[in-house]
């Protein structure tokens, strides 16, 4: 759940999704689910020439199992924060 | 004594605790590889890595000469997460020559 969790800190902050198709969509974070499927908005194609088909969507659901990357924010979520969630949460593993 | 529970090291995850807030390389799917210093992770090896390199390796043939040119192509992300289902291996840094 620690991933869930620190999306959902970060709804409402722009993102980039790079998809497993080398697809990548930047976008605001309107949504994410413990599958971590994600809802952008706002969305724009990366590159727009390499993959035109995409320039016209605006909003988007993406099934969790399809990103390959999410490029965040860095001033998204405090390090230590995640750090001391990370170590919780491998300890209750 | 402090907890010993947090600094016992029983299975591979463990090992990868002991990374946290160290730069490790990654090795994932598709011929990449990534550098950069593990912030976070999770038992499906989702990560969070900060100053991330990564390194896409190609193999081109060469029509004529057969001959094969392996290509890499590099780039930086300030904080990237990275889903665990592209994970091949985690381990510290190699010291490439």
């Amino acid at each position: 759940m620690l991933f869930f969790s620190y999306f959902k800190e970060l709804v409402g902050k722009e993102v980039t999704v790079e998809l497993k198709n080398d697809l990548a969509m930047r976008g605001i974070l309107h949504s994410v689910d413990q599958y971590l499927n994600i809802k952008l908005e706002n969305t724009r194609v990366v590159d727009q020439d390499k993959y035109p088909h995409m320039s016209s969507v605006r909003n988007c659901f993406i099934r969790g199992s399809v990103v390959r990357y999410v490029q965040l924010p860095p001033d998204g979520v405090d390090i230590d924060i995640l750090h001391d969630a990370t170590r919780r949460e491998a300890r209750g593993g | 004594m402090a907890s010993e529970e947090e600094s016992t090291v029983k299975e591979p995850l463990d090992l990868i605790r002991l990374s946290l807030d160290e730069r490790i390389y990654v090795k994932l799917r598709s011929d990449r590889e990534l550098r950069g210093k593990l912030h976070a992770y999770d038992q499906h090896l989702n990560m969070i890595l900060g100053d991330v390199e990564e390194i896409i390796t190609t193999v081109e043939i060469d029509d004529e000469t057969y001959e094969e040119i392996v290509r890499t192509t590099r780039r930086t992300v300030p904080f990237l997460f990275v889903r665990g289902d592209g994970v091949i291996l985690v381990s510290p840094p190699l010291r490439t020559a």
